[in-house]
């Protein structure tokens, strides 16, 4: 592989805390130099020329659903990591919920194996119980040393104090965070949307704020059990579980959180004529709910932005609203949503961010090496122009499927290339 | 409208093809009460009355072997049957498809129902779904006028109409007299399950528009205090005769036991406390009207002695579906010389 040098560019990494202009060489996949504009003499390199563009670490999305096994109708996991790659991503953290559900070393590694054709590295999460029932665990060590990162029964989250309590202690002795689902599932049966007062017009059943900061608030009350453990909070949407993580997190106990892009960017509004495009789990909330979640994205308590993409087929969404199934797609959208809505809205620093797509998120699932840059470090980058204004259409999308909410919408700040292990992923 | 709004303003469509649910709606549509500008209501119920009196034979040729199909996913008796009135009175020709005995049994879409029903040569849909918000998917796959016969928890236009059309007669208010105030001077109570009502969301949503204070009535199980907040004009009322008192007309409602789910109720205590009685009405409110979309489960939310007594306008309410129904079909399949769609 040819050695790529990366001119003009200004460097944004907020895990290393610079913020320069710099060049960098890519060879045999890594970072082999990082230095002052024009310092690097590289003679057959391959040049992309970075005037004016952005160069970050590789963003990492720490909640994604790539369909595989067993749902490739919907997304496979080539196409998956190849929409990721337009959207500027070089890791994905793939949930278990598949056909079958994840809950093997066997499926966890055939996840990972070459014949998936990732277009950039998949870790994946594995479950937390056995078919995700709630009942049994999964065997976490053997998990583990098949690469998963993390234990989850998303979207099926562990409702049993007991069986919590055996997941968080399991995880533990492992150094895995559990991730949780937060959803009360008993308080949101036959619900679709927000509980308030839209849901009501609507006439469909609302899943109340309650069933989410209700869950978060036992497992916390289960983490100081547990010592060392770490929860982390899949997709929080309501200011009271964010309440719950922020005092939490002042009492010492590791506990972590994400948030997606479309509930600091949208509101419940947005189902309009019961768009189901506008349907996810957790749902869209009020104002107040999306207020909340910029807040906490800007004063840091919220540790990553994940966008919880979740691809369905076109005859699946266009459905009753009852009827369709949860989920958008996002990768394509997080990191135009985050730069339009927090930079340019809410003036947060261009690092900071970054930081919420790199640095932080591989923290909070202690993803080691990755996020950050130095000499000797994975050559995963992202090369972006911030001020650049475009149009997202859903029909350009590399992901098979097209449900999004942000179809038609101006973004800011387009992907020009993403590089990983020193070849290029996505170049436009 | 509000609906519509999102916390950033969606820029202007670039792309060549619109996704699914940007697709428009039917202006002839009749999907939710909200729709109806003043304006247009008063044209609805004057059309109305002007089908009504019509000489049957000038009338049936005014949609003449147009084609009409009913989509029905529900049971009903009132609704269906006066839509179909409605439309053979006009000429129309009618086809009905019910779930049980149609594709719809064997999987087939709402998407793909409406599709077939288009190819057929149907040129406007009567829709009553379980689902709510149904009758957009249905207008948005087929670019047909959709008429919404009950939609889930949603809406029931055409009953707020034929509801409406009710108490302007007993009123006794001329329908060229519709006006944002007309209704300054009357309160309506409904009372009973609001929760899964489709007639209470849509008329709560008319009825203010015309000037008239909505009271809603019911324990907080069947109506939560969320209620309130649809739509400035309403107001909650927990105390069943303190709402008697202060009502001209009184609109009960069925407890909806296909949509309680899990909800549990006292249907002892609930009858004690929310039925409407010959005693209680004759010692609270004598005068006002009484009225029942139906279906009427007497014993439970209204005594035989009421629904069938001298105040109930339960009978009046039914013979307006066709008359109502007949302007709604006018309006959705285009201008004739009278009647029409402006």
């Amino acid at each position: 592989m040819k050695p790529i040098l990366i001119r003009n560019g200004r460097l944004i990494d907020p895990g290393s805390n610079t913020d320069a202009p710099r060049d960098l060489l890519l060879h045999d996949g890594k970072v082999a130099a990082i230095e002052a504009p024009g310092k690097i003499k590289a003679t057959g390199a391959d040049v992309i020329d970075a005037k004016g563009l952005i160069v970050s670490p590789g963003l990492i999305d720490i909640h994604v659903h790539l369909r595989e096994p067993g749902q490739s109708y919907k997304e496979t996991i080539a196409t998956g990591t190849a929409a990721a790659a337009a959207g500027g991503f070089t890791t994905v953290c793939a949930m278990p919920n598949t056909t079958p559900v994840n809950d093997t070393p066997e499926i966890t590694r055939w996840m990972q194996s070459p014949e998936r054709g990732a277009a950039i590295h998949v870790l994946p999460i594995a479950a937390a119980t056995i078919g995700s029932d709630g009942e049994t665990l999964t065997n976490y060590s053997a998990l583990k040393d098949a690469g998963a990162i993390a234990v989850t029964d998303d979207g099926r989250p562990i409702l049993g104090d007991a069986i919590m309590l055996q997941a968080l202690r399991a995880a533990t002795q492992q150094g895995l965070p559990v991730i949780q689902h937060a959803e009360d599932t008993r308080l949101t049966g036959g619900c679709s949307m927000n509980a308030g007062v839209l849901a009501f017009r609507l006439g469909l059943r609302g899943i109340p704020v309650e069933a989410e900061s209700g869950l978060v608030e036992r497992d916390i009350a289960l983490v100081r059990q547990v010592p060392n453990a770490h929860l982390h909070v899949a997709h929080l949407s309501t200011k009271k579980a964010l309440d719950a993580v922020r005092a939490a997190r002042k009492a010492g106990l590791h506990v972590t959180c994400e948030v997606t892009p479309h509930h600091f960017a949208l509101t419940e509004e947005r189902i309009g004529h019961y768009d189901t495009n506008a349907k996810m789990n957790p749902p869209l909330r009020a104002e107040s709910d999306r207020a909340a979640m910029i807040e906490g994205l800007l004063d840091g308590t919220i540790d990553a932005i994940a966008t919880d993409h979740a691809p369905h087929a076109t005859h699946e969404k266009e459905q009753e609203f009852d009827r369709a199934p949860n989920g958008i797609t996002g990768l394509e959208t997080a990191l135009g949503l985050a730069l339009r809505v927090l930079h340019l809205q809410h003036k947060m620093p261009l690092a900071k961010v970054l930081a919420l797509l790199t640095a932080r998120p591989a923290q909070a699932l202690g993803l080691k090496g990755r996020g950050t840059l130095a000499v000797g470090s994975a050559a995963g980058l992202v090369l972006f122009d911030p001020s650049e204004k475009w149009t997202f259409h859903a029909a350009d999308s590399k992901s098979k499927a097209k449900n999004t909410p942000f179809d038609g919408w101006d973004l800011n700040g387009r992907v020009h290339a993403t590089i990983i292990e020193g070849r290029i992923a996505f170049r436009r | 409208m509000a609906l519509t709004r999102t916390a950033i303003r969606k820029p202007p469509q670039k792309s060549s093809a619109p996704s699914f649910f940007q697709q428009p709606i039917h202006p002839g549509s009749a999907i939710s009460a909200s729709d109806f500008s003043v304006p247009e209501v008063r044209h609805i119920l004057e059309s109305a009355d002007v089908l009504e009196k019509e000489n049957a034979f000038r009338r049936a040729e005014r949609l003449a072997r147009r084609r009409v199909a009913l989509l029905f996913y529900e049971s009903s008796t009132r609704t269906r049957t006066s839509f179909e009135l409605a439309a053979k009175g006009l000429g129309a020709d009618t086809t009905l498809v019910s779930s049980l005995s149609s594709s719809i049994e064997k999987g087939e879409s709402l998407k793909d129902t409406g599709i077939t029903l288009k190819a057929l040569g149907a040129e406007c849909i009567i829709l009553r779904s379980p689902y709510s918000g149904a009758p957009y998917l249905l207008a948005q796959a087929t670019g047909l006028p959709v008429l919404n016969a009950g939609d889930g928890m949603a809406e029931h236009p055409s009953q707020a109409l034929l509801d409406l059309r009710t108490m302007l007669q007993f009123l006794e208010i001329p329908a060229r007299k519709i006006s944002d105030k007309v209704l300054r001077s009357v309160t309506v109570s409904i009372v009973g399950d609001i929760l899964h009502s489709r007639v209470a969301r849509s008329n709560a949503l008319l009825l203010p528009k015309l000037g008239a204070k909505v009271i809603l009535c019911g324990p907080p199980a069947l109506l939560p205090e969320t209620a309130a907040c649809m739509t400035p004009g309403l107001m909650i009322e927990r105390d069943y005769d303190a709402a008697l008192r202060a009502s001209t007309i009184v609109m009960m409602l069925r407890i909806q036991a296909e949509r309680l789910a899990g909800l549990s109720i006292d249907l002892d205590d609930y009858r004690t406390r929310y039925q409407a009685r010959a005693d209680r009405i004759a010692a609270v409110a004598p005068k006002a009207l009484i009225m029942h979309p139906g279906p009427i489960i007497r014993g439970m939310e209204i005594t035989a002695e009421v629904a069938d007594g001298p105040q109930s306008g339960i009978a009046q309410q039914v013979h307006n579906g066709v008359p109502i129904r007949m302007a709604l079909l006018v309006r959705a399949l285009g201008a004739t010389k009278k009647g029409g769609r402006r």
